[in-house]
Formats: structure tokens, C-alpha cells, sequence
């Protein structure tokens, strides 16, 4: 195997270095949007509607707008004027439906939590004490709430223009399997469901908007996964041209898929602070994040897996039903989880028979879209809870129906039978590091000698492929002005140092560190003299930013080329400086080297003194070129697939039903690895979203359509008492579309996670011949199935 | 109405609304904007600082409560210095990814390892399970707390 | 969310605590550790017009014992509570209860009177006051009064406190030879509000449980001593007798985590487990 141009002696990549923006944040010195203060700054609270779905008569503002402290108030009749509504469809998701969308609820309200009217004072508080003043006459209406309910005949239209609450059906048929079903030795089916839950970023959706009528600029202080594209959205929806708007992303506290949509608030602020001509401030709060920021899943699956005694899988069926609330979310759609799914399913094995059906439905709940691991964790829960079906009925160890089925590590290039093409993958080599890991056998020992004394301990797998790097076939070929290329800008300063420019995001994943690590490595300059810039449109290329795990295989390939360009560009300065051949020279820890021996001839001090302070003594015909810009993003595949194979142990008590975690494994491959901790850091945050939602989390509702534990006490999130020690190794196959080889890793934990620990409560459970197919499972779920309690 | 206290050494006097709780106070009156507000109502613990010497909510306490009070927050604890071995700990073991919580983890890790020099790793979860945590799953936030305990035990 | 707008004042004795109550009345709400009152000002769920903080009263302060009792002054917060060696000897279910209440950060703040008096049905004090046979002090402009436990909660979240009158203290027996106590509770995540909880005390005499009080906590409207359950107990009936009996002691509710029938069965499974954990003996007849 020949060395890759990472394999470079000083190389960062590879290499666990802490990331440069965490001091600042442990010493409380962060700029989260919510620090953000701004002269003459006012806030808004949002009256917001109570009912799943009403007529509003009449809102009567008057006692509010003399209350003290009020600037303004404005219902979404007066904003119309403002803002333009929007429709959250995309070309290529054929047959998508639905309908405009304010920024606040004209005539209807269709969901609870829906912003009504926006009050606009000198505190927060103050524009609270108003809002509990304004009366709004609601004329309730029956609600869709279920999602069976919404495609009944007799129930509500919720858009009339539309004709039916159906927003997006796609169907998918390959191979023969039917004929698979009917050779089959068994078929075994199996409806698994799957509950709402929610992003709960430890700091709610914030803004500040500012609009500056002398410049005739608009500029938003958002904590956002993808700057352009809201500078896009605002621009469009307020009329301003894009130029007009900035975009400025601060510290983030926490993301996941939640800030990377165009919520109605967000653009009622910036409405707001043209109408209001001065910075208007909005920080949700807990309770209205609940029903505010998108919720995601609320699948319902109808499997059907068909084996042969011999452990051969010959076909997969799924039929999937999701609701999504009101409207399909702008401008990345509430479709794009169920076609996911379809996409997905059974794609990690070589069965080439593949049905799937899957409606996508509107509601009168919030909104749901796109949230960590979009549609990865449902299908892979469906799969991998229908593999170990099919295991249990032909009486095969979980592990061996797996190693039997896993596309085998050496026929890549291959495709699934959706149509996914996968580059290389490793379930084989992963599995078998899994192994290596847990000690299978001895785990199988103990569970049966604590079995005998009534304890129920469960192990559970789940193998996944993971969708990442997305090219423009997630949302460009669809018509959204959302790039697929992402940029990077990198200089070299007066002194030597390195400034980038990358127009990916930080939200903790680790971004600066790795387009810092990626820039060192590529320019062989130290780590301490890179300086990251990013989130902020006048000041970074043009780009996606960060989500679909994007960020470090697209922007991070994007800063190794430009580094490599400014590096050739150093080179060829310092060949003329030092009358030597560009080529015979190297950068080496920040100076420049003979490249055969490592002499050291200049440093970059030196080296930037001269091209910046004293070109009079370079030739009249040389011109140095300090900067360089690259762009990229994948050509040859329209995703770079990853995989990996997730472990549980757990014990479930089955007096109480509660199920107690005891350790987790992960092995995964996203290609090249550039910072091990931050990978690692990523699987494990990413298993806890997973475990969270297999356990505990689940937005709950009334049949009235009231989201009913709307508050951190009674929605669960995963606390560090319930959650397990997870170990976490990798297999590297790095694709080959780029020079760093790096795939993306920020799905992977939540991909495989629940499913995992449902075969292992399964497997836990299996002297009772019980099967939970439901998440999450509580403890009164569990009792349930046992026919206790 | 007017209030005294001592924050993170300094004496502070000011006017405030008795609605306004502590960090309200501290992050809108004083601008230490490092107390974070993620719930405001008792449960994620992001406002978790100190107040007379133990850890409190800071959305569940008053700002008129704190009058005579001595507040400390992560400002105060990172220029004192108290607790630079930890945030050491957590910066080299990634035991933060947003960042949002930290502050307030540090507060509830610190006064563990104040009253339990030698925590074990279930204690060190139970400790700081009123601390949620979005990002990590916790794992390299209880490997950084208890290498810190183990370093402060051998320097003692 | 910011609380609605009220008025403050920090009273300095037990008298102007009492006066400023007499005065303000129904417009006004004590504010001692503040660790419910606090959440509910921050969701708008209440909007007094005045908080009297009665946190620096002496008179409320402090946990001492006399020749019969022990007494603990309502502001003794929950981490006192936890510390406290002479809870530690003579209610040590006190002192296991505690570490169960939420989180270090409120056990900081949270104090004994208050939760008494706030009467939260899943609060784990509540029970523990009603297995211990603890008796309420409370001062009003007319004097004091001191109620049993048994009689002081009488429902969701009301007590026999009345309108003009202030929790300052709660008595407990002292121990005796042979006291034994249990405690258990089934809480989702560490902290959380169990979804249903048991606090026992008894005492073993002849090798037989005594004197069994079983407060149960997070079942129905309000703290619930099981008196059919320990009666069962105590005459020798058998855990299986005792928790069938459950069913006439406990009215179950309905909520997010779990339903009656479920309620009732988690109750059940903890009377077996505390039970046994106090008579290991009885265990192993079971």
C-alpha cells in the first residue's frame, strides 16, 4: 500500500489534539446567540396557539399594547406584509404536497404551539406580562392526531386546497418478492412502532436580528447549521436582495438536525426587526421548544423478512406511515425520513427482493423533519429486528444470520437492492472486531448462569449503513438552494500564521479542530499557528455548512486543497526567494525545508515578512499569492456510506419492567479518521441520542392533539446515572473520492443504538416468548408485555 | 429592590425586580453571561453556580434571596484558578462538545470532588445526573472528573 | 418563561412572619427553600402577589433532641437532612429517603417544612413523615399546634395548615431498641419522581415485626400510610396476604408513566422488596 499524501511525517491527521475553542467554553467565556446583548436590543415572546387546530375570529391586542414596556405588538395578518409565506416541497420527491406556511398563523391555527401573535417590549418578561393580555377568540376544530385517523375519509382535510392529508407516498419494488416470500421457508412479520421525540438542545432555538436602515442590511445572529441557506430564505421571504443579509453563527449550544430548518418564529423575528427598525431578540423557551423545534420519527412499520433454513435472508417488505404535523418543513421537507427508510432497509445485506411502501401524513401536532440520523435508526430497527426474528425462528445465533447476509467486505463497488451504491463498506471486518471487543461467549455464559437465578440479562446487535457527504442529490436536484460544495479560504498572515476560512459550522462536533488539523497537515505548518474562521457569511466561502455528516468529508477535503494550493504557492515564493527549484523544497513545522534532507532554509516569519513588507527585493515579474481558495464535493457517488455494528448488554427487572444498561459496543468506519477522540466523541453522543429515544424520550399527546409532558420534568431525556460505559473502535475504509478519505461519522451511534437494545431487551425477555417492537420502552410497556401489572 | 451581595469576590450592589431570578441577574445585570439557562424550571441544571458555598439552581433562586449572599460562577472559579485541573481534564478529554452544560457541570464535578475526594464512576454519574448533557452521553464528562480526583489525590 | 411580577419581603422572626401572613392572606405565599414554589413562578402556573421568604427565621431552624422526640425545624434543608447524625440515628429512613430527592443542586436549597407543606403526592418526605408517626408543628397568631402526620395531609397537594399558619417544625418519637426501617422507590432516571415509592419503619420485638407503618408516596392524591397491608404484616399474615391487600389500602392513579393497575403492582413489588429487606426472615417464608 503506498503512503496517501495524509501520511505526511508532521501529519495531524490521525491524531487526537484538543480542540482550540475549549478553553474559552469550560471558562464560561462562550457566545452562545442567547449571551448576545445589542444596544437597544427588544424581545419578543410569542402568544402562541393552544389548540391543535382552530379558526382564529377575532384577536383583540388592546389592553396589551398599553401595558408597560411594549413596543410593538403584531398578529400574522399584519405581517403578511412582511414576510412571504413559503411551501416545504422539493422536485425530486415526486408528488410531495403542501401548503403555505407563515411565519405566524393566518385565519387557522393547525397545530398547538403554532406562533400567533408576537409581542415585542423592552424585557422578556414585560412582553410575557402583555402577551397573558391578548385575547384571541379560537373556534376549535376537530384534530387529526393520529396518524391512521389522518388518511380516514371522514376525518378533517387539514389544508383544504389540498384534497387529502396525504402529503408523500413512495413506492419501491425490486427483485422478485413475491417469489421470494412464496420460496421461503419462513416469513415472519412484525409491525414495530416508533415514538415522537424531540432534539432538546440544551440551549433553545435563539436569535437576534438586526436591521440596520441606513445600510439597508440585515444582520442575523442565529445559531444555525447552515449559514447560506438561511441567508437564502431570509433574503427571499423579506425581499431583500441576498447581499443584504448576513448571517453570523456564534457558539451553538447543541444542534442535531434541530437548528439546521427554517422555523416560522425565526422568520417572524427577522420580520420583526425590519418592521420594528432596531435588534429584536428571541430565545425560546423550554416549554415552547417542545412544540416549537421540530419533532422527529412517529413511524409506524409493517415488516416482513422471508429466510431459509440455512439462514439465507431472500426478501425484505416494509410498509412505513408517518405524521408530520401541519406542514412538510422548509426547505428540507418532512419527507425525506420515510424515503430514507425505504432507501435504507436491508441495506446491509446482499438480498437483492426489496418491497417498501411509505405515506407520509399530516397532522395536527408540530412539525417533524430532518433530526440526527434521519430515518437511520427506524430502519435499521426494522431490519435488525426482523434479522433476529428470522434468527429465532430457524434457531440460529444472531451473530451467525448476520455473517451469512452481510454484504461480503470484498464486493464493492456494489448497490443495494433500493438502489444505494456503496463504494466500501466492512460489515464483515466490523463485525468481527466487534467480537474481539465483547467477549461474546462469556457474556452468553452469564447470562445463563444469572438466568437460572432469575436475573434476565439480554445481549443485542444491530449492523447499519449510515448515508453521508451527501453530493446535491439530497436537496440541490430538487431544486433547494442548499449547496452541496463547501469552501475554504486559507491565508497566510504578516507573521507566518494561518488563517482559514471554511464554510462548514461548529455546534461541538469538533469542526474547528479538524479544518484546523486538516490545513496544519496539508501546509505542514504546527496546529497552534491555524486559525479558524467560520459562521459567517461575509466572511467564509460559500457553502452547505454542517449536517448529514458533511462537515469533515466535504468542508475538511475542501481545506486540504486549499492548503495544498497555498503550500505550492509558499513553495514556488520561496524557490524565488531562496533561487532553489519549488519542487526540492518542503514546509516542515512552519518553515520551509530542503525537501531531501530537511535543512531548514526559511521560516514562514520570514517568508511573509518579505512577500508582504519588502517585494521590492522579489523579481518585478513575481507576484506572491499568500491566499488560496478551494471548493468541493463528491462527484463519483451521490453519498459516501458508512458502516458499522452496535452491541448491547443490558438487564431488564421483570417485577418492575425496567431495564438497566450495563455496557455498549460500537465498531464503525467512516474512511479516514481524522481526530480519533472527536469520532469517538460523536459515536458515543450519538448512542445516548439513541438510547435516549429507545428508553425514554417520546413526545406524548392527547387525543385532542396536546403535546401532554411539554417540559424537561416530564419529556425524558438520558441522564448520565441510566447511561452505560460504550467502547468504540473503527475499521477504516477510506473512499477514495477525496484525497483525506474521511466519510462522516455524526449518524452512526443513532443509527444502531436503539435497535441494538430492543434485541437485547428481546433476547433478555425470550424465557417469556415476549416481543417489544414499541419505543421507547418503558417500564409500563415492558410490565405489558409480560402480562404483569 | 436594592440587594448586596459578594460575586465571585466583588461586591455588588444593584436594583432588581424580586421576579428576577439569580442568573437573570447575573447574566443580564452583570453580564456573566457564563451561567447558562436551559430549562428554567429546576431541571437541566446549565444555571447550576454557587451560592453560600453550595451548589444551587440558579433559576430556582431569587436574586432578592441571594441578598448578603456570596455567589460564585465559572467566571469566578476559572480566574481563581480553583478548578483549572478539571477544565484541564474535560478540554483534553473532549468531555464537551457544544458546551452549553459545561458550566454548570463543572459547578456540580467540583463540589463532588469537594465533599468525595475519591468518587467511583457510579458516584460521579449520580453526582452530576441533574446535569443534562446533549452531546457527550457523559462518558468522557465521568473519565475527565474522575481523572481529575485521582490526579488531586496523588498531588495531596 | 418569567415569572409573573410579585412583590418580596424577607422577614426577619417568626411574629412579622406571622403578621405579614395575616396581612397579605391569600395574596401571599411562603418562600423557604423555594424548590417547587420556584419552578411554578418561573411557568406562570403561580402568580402571588407578594413572597414572604421566611428562610432566615431562627425559630425554624436547627435539629435537636428532647427526652422523647426529635425535632427538626421546618428550614432544615435537604442536605442537612441527609448529614444530620441524630437523623441518622433516630429516622434513618429520613436519611435514606433524602438522597433520593432530586438532585444535589436542590437538596442545597429544599427544606423539610416546605415539602411537608407543599403535600406533593410523589414527594418522598411526605411518606417518610407518615411511616415515622411524625407529628407537625405549626404556629399561627394564636399559638401553636401540633398535628399528627396522619392528619396533616389531606389531600393533593392541601394540608390541615391553615390560611394564617406556618409549618416551624416536625417531631419524631426517638428510637427504640429493635426499630427497623425500609425504603424503596421506582424512579425512571436518578432524581426523577418516583413512579411509585414506599417508606417503612416498624419495629422487630420477639423476632416479630412491631408497630409496621408503611407510607407510600407517588399512588394516589396524596401520601398513604397502608394500614391493612401492615396490619396483615404484624399478625404473621405473610407478604402475599399483605400486598394483596394493597388494593384496599392505595387508590392508584393514572398518569404519563404508568397506569393504575400498573401503579398498584409497582406498589406491591416494593412492599415485597422493602419488606424483605427489613425481615430477611420473612423473605425466605415467602
Amino acid at each position: 500500500m503506498s503512503l496517501s499524501p495524509t501520511d505526511l511525517p508532521n501529519s495531524y491527521i490521525g491524531r487526537t489534539v484538543p480542540r482550540p475553542n475549549l478553553a474559552r467554553l469550560t471558562e464560561g467565556r462562550g457566545l452562545y446567540v442567547s449571551d448576545l446583548t445589542l444596544p437597544r436590543m427588544v424581545h419578543v415572546a410569542f402568544l402562541r396557539s393552544p389548540y391543535a387546530h382552530a379558526e382564529i375570529r377575532s384577536i383583540d391586542t388592546s389592553a396589551a399594547e398599553n401595558m408597560p414596556g411594549v413596543v410593538r405588538i403584531v398578529t400574522g395578518e399584519q405581517m403578511q406584509a412582511f414576510c412571504t409565506p413559503w411551501v416545504g416541497v422539493l422536485a425530486h420527491l415526486k408528488g410531495l404536497k403542501s401548503a403555505p406556511q407563515h411565519p405566524m398563523a393566518v385565519g387557522r391555527v393547525r397545530w398547538q404551539g403554532e406562533p400567533v401573535v408576537a409581542v415585542l417590549a423592552t424585557s422578556r418578561a414585560l412582553a410575557e406580562d402583555a402577551a397573558e393580555h391578548i385575547l384571541v377568540d379560537y373556534s376549535e376544530l376537530p384534530a387529526v392526531v393520529d396518524v391512521l385517523a389522518a388518511l380516514d375519509p371522514s376525518k378533517p382535510v387539514i389544508h383544504d386546497g389540498l384534497g387529502d392529508n396525504l402529503a408523500f407516498e413512495r413506492r419501491l419494488d425490486a427483485g422478485h418478492v413475491d417469489a421470494a416470500f412464496a420460496e421461503a421457508d419462513h416469513v415472519i412479520e412484525q409491525s414495530f412502532t416508533f415514538g415522537r421525540h424531540t432534539g432538546v438542545t440544551l440551549e433553545a432555538r435563539s436569535i437576534v436580528a438586526d436591521w440596520n436602515k441606513a445600510e439597508a442590511r440585515l444582520t442575523v445572529h442565529l445559531g444555525t447549521q447552515a449559514p447560506h441557506m438561511m441567508q437564502n430564505i431570509i433574503a427571499m421571504h423579506l425581499g431583500l436582495e441576498e447581499p443584504q443579509v448576513r448571517i453570523l453563527c456564534h457558539d451553538v449550544g447543541g444542534s442535531f438536525g434541530i437548528k439546521v430548518h427554517v422555523y416560522a418564529d425565526d422568520m417572524a423575528v427577522a420580520a420583526l426587526a425590519r418592521m420594528a427598525g432596531r435588534p429584536v431578540k428571541y430565545v425560546a423557551d423550554r416549554l415552547e421548544s417542545f412544540v416549537a423545534d421540530i419533532h422527529a420519527r412517529d413511524h409506524v412499520v409493517h415488516g416482513r423478512i422471508a429466510v431459509k433454513n440455512s439462514g439465507e435472508i431472500t426478501a425484505f417488505e416494509i410498509d412505513d406511515l408517518t405524521g408530520i404535523g401541519p406542514y412538510s418543513m422548509y426547505p428540507r421537507t418532512s419527507a425525506v425520513e420515510a424515503n430514507q427508510i425505504v432507501n435504507l432497509v436491508g441495506g446491509q445485506y446482499a438480498c437483492p427482493n426489496y418491497r417498501a411502501r411509505a405515506r407520509v401524513v399530516f397532522q395536527n401536532k408540530a412539525m417533524m423533519s430532518q433530526y440526527r440520523g434521519v430515518g437511520h435508526p427506524i430502519a435499521t430497527s426494522v431490519t435488525e429486528g426482523l434479522v433476529d426474528l428470522a434468527a429465532a425462528r430457524i434457531g440460529m445465533d444472531p451473530l451467525e444470520i448476520r455473517r451469512r447476509n452481510l454484504v461480503a467486505d470484498d464486493a464493492y463497488p456494489c448497490a443495494s437492492a433500493s438502489g444505494l451504491r456503496f463504494e466500501a463498506m466492512s460489515h464483515h471486518a466490523s463485525l468481527n472486531k466487534l467480537l474481539g471487543m465483547m467477549d461474546y461467549a462469556g457474556l452468553r455464559t452469564e447470562q445463563a448462569a444469572l438466568r437460572a437465578k432469575g436475573i434476565y440479562r439480554g445481549i443485542g446487535f444491530a449492523s447499519f449503513i449510515e448515508i453521508t457527504n451527501p453530493g446535491p442529490a439530497f436537496y440541490g436536484v430538487g431544486g433547494a438552494r442548499i449547496s452541496a460544495q463547501d469552501g475554504a479560504a486559507v491565508r497566510l498572515d504578516a507573521t507566518g500564521a494561518v488563517i482559514v476560512q471554511s464554510s462548514i459550522t461548529e455546534q461541538g462536533q469538533g469542526s474547528e479542530a479538524v479544518i484546523a488539523q486538516v490545513t496544519a497537515t496539508a501546509m505542514g505548518v504546527p496546529l497552534d499557528r491555524v486559525r479558524v474562521i467560520l459562521g459567517d457569511t461575509d466572511n467564509t466561502p460559500y457553502g452547505g455548512g454542517t449536517w448529514a455528516s458533511r462537515g469533515a468529508g466535504i468542508g475538511g477535503e475542501a481545506a486540504w486543497q486549499a492548503g495544498r494550493a497555498l503550500r505550492s504557492n509558499i513553495l514556488t515564493l520561496a524557490g524565488t526567494i531562496l533561487q532553489a527549484r519549488p519542487e526540492t523544497l518542503d514546509i516542515r513545522a512552519g518553515v520551509v525545508v530542503d525537501a531531501e534532507d530537511g535543512r531548514e532554509r526559511l521560516p514562514l516569519s520570514e517568508l511573509a515578512r518579505i512577500a508582504y513588507f519588502r517585494p521590492d527585493t522579489l523579481p518585478c515579474d513575481f507576484q506572491s499569492e499568500l491566499m488560496a481558495t478551494r471548493h468541493f464535493v463528491p462527484r463519483e457517488y451521490p453519498f459516501a456510506f458508512t458502516n458499522g455494528i452496535q452491541a448491547s448488554y443490558l438487564e431488564v427487572d421483570t417485577d418492575t419492567g425496567f431495564t438497566r444498561l450495563l455496557r455498549h459496543w460500537v465498531v464503525e468506519d467512516c474512511g479516514t479518521v481524522i481526530n480519533p477522540q472527536l469520532v469517538d466523541e460523536q459515536i458515543r453522543g450519538g448512542v445516548v441520542q439513541g438510547l435516549g429515544a429507545a428508553l425514554f424520550e417520546h413526545c406524548q399527546y392527547d387525543a385532542q392533539g396536546q403535546m401532554i409532558n411539554a417540559n424537561m420534568a416530564d419529556y425524558l431525556v438520558p441522564m448520565a446515572g441510566e447511561m452505560p460505559d460504550i467502547d468504540v473502535a473503527h475499521v477504516v475504509s477510506p473512499t477514495l473520492e477525496s484525497v483525506i478519505g474521511a466519510k462522516g461519522a455524526g449518524e452512526a451511534g443513532t443509527a444502531g443504538a436503539a435497535a441494538c437494545v430492543v434485541n437485547a431487551v428481546n433476547d433478555a425477555l425470550s424465557p417469556f416468548w415476549v416481543v417489544i417492537s414499541e419505543i421507547p420502552m418503558t417500564p409500563a410497556l415492558i410490565l405489558r408485555a409480560l402480562g404483569r401489572g | 429592590m436594592n440587594i448586596t451581595l459578594t460575586v465571585n469576590g466583588e461586591t455588588v450592589t444593584a436594583d432588581v425586580l424580586p421576579r428576577t431570578h439569580l442568573v437573570d441577574f447575573l447574566r443580564e445585570h452583570l453580564e456573566l453571561t457564563g451561567s447558562h439557562l436551559g430549562c428554567e424550571h429546576g431541571v437541566c441544571g446549565a444555571c447550576t453556580i454557587r451560592l453560600d458555598g453550595a451548589i444551587v439552581r440558579g433559576c430556582l433562586v431569587l436574586a432578592v434571596q441571594a441578598d448578603g449572599g456570596v455567589v460564585e460562577t465559572i467566571e469566578g472559579l476559572s480566574d481563581s484558578g480553583e478548578i483549572a485541573d478539571l477544565q484541564a481534564a474535560f478540554i483534553a478529554r473532549n468531555a464537551l462538545q457544544c458546551g452549553f452544560c459545561t458550566p454548570g457541570m463543572l459547578m456540580a464535578a467540583q463540589d463532588l470532588l469537594l465533599h468525595n475526594a475519591t468518587p467511583t464512576r457510579e458516584e460521579i454519574r449520580e453526582h452530576i445526573s441533574g446535569n443534562y448533557c446533549r452531546c457527550t452521553g457523559y462518558q468522557a464528562i465521568v473519565d475527565a472528573v474522575e481523572t481529575t480526583a485521582k490526579q488531586r489525590a496523588r498531588a495531596q | 418563561m418569567k415569572a409573573s411580577a410579585f412583590d418580596y419581603v424577607r422577614a426577619k422572626s417568626l411574629p412579622e412572619a406571622l403578621d405579614l401572613l395575616a396581612r397579605h392572606g391569600e395574596a401571599a405565599k411562603l418562600l423557604a427553600g423555594g424548590q417547587s414554589l420556584l419552578p411554578a413562578l418561573n411557568l406562570r402556573l403561580s402568580a402571588p402577589e407578594i413572597l414572604i421568604d421566611i428562610s432566615h427565621l431562627p425559630e425554624l431552624r436547627g435539629i435537636s433532641t428532647t427526652a422523647t422526640s426529635l425535632r427538626i425545624g421546618a428550614l432544615t434543608r435537604h442536605v442537612e437532612l441527609q448529614n444530620a447524625a441524630l437523623v441518622a440515628e433516630h429516622a434513618p429512613v429520613l436519611t435514606q429517603a433524602i438522597g433520593h430527592v432530586a438532585h444535589a443542586a436542590i437538596r442545597s436549597r429544599g427544606t423539610i417544612g416546605g415539602s411537608l407543606a407543599n403535600a406533593d403526592p410523589a414527594a418522598e418526605l411526605p411518606a417518610c413523615a407518615l411511616a415515622l408517626h411524625a407529628r407537625i408543628v405549626m404556629q399561627s397568631p394564636r399559638g401553636e399546634r401540633v398535628i399528627a402526620a396522619d392528619d396533616f395531609f389531606t389531600g393533593l397537594f392541601a394540608t390541615a395548615l391553615l390560611p394564617d399558619e406556618i409549618l416551624t417544625a416536625v417531631e419524631i418519637n426517638l428510637a427504640q431498641p429493635g426499630d427497623v426501617h425500609g425504603f424503596g422507590e421506582l424512579a425512571r432516571r436518578s432524581g426523577d419522581y418516583a413512579i411509585v415509592g414506599l417508606a417503612a419503619q416498624g419495629r422487630v420485638q420477639n423476632g416479630k415485626l412491631a408497630a409496621l407503618r408503611l407510607g407510600y408516596f407517588s399512588i394516589g392524591t396524596k401520601a398513604t400510610l397502608a394500614t391493612k397491608a401492615a396490619a396483615i404484616l404484624t399478625a404473621g399474615g405473610g407478604i402475599e396476604a399483605a400486598a394483596a391487600a394493597l388494593a384496599d389500602d392505595l387508590e392508584p392513579h393514572d398518569d404519563l408513566q404508568a397506569d393504575a393497575a400498573t401503579r398498584l403492582h409497582l406498589a406491591r413489588v416494593l412492599l415485597r422488596r422493602v419488606i424483605s429487606g427489613m425481615m430477611p426472615s420473612l423473605k425466605a417464608a415467602a
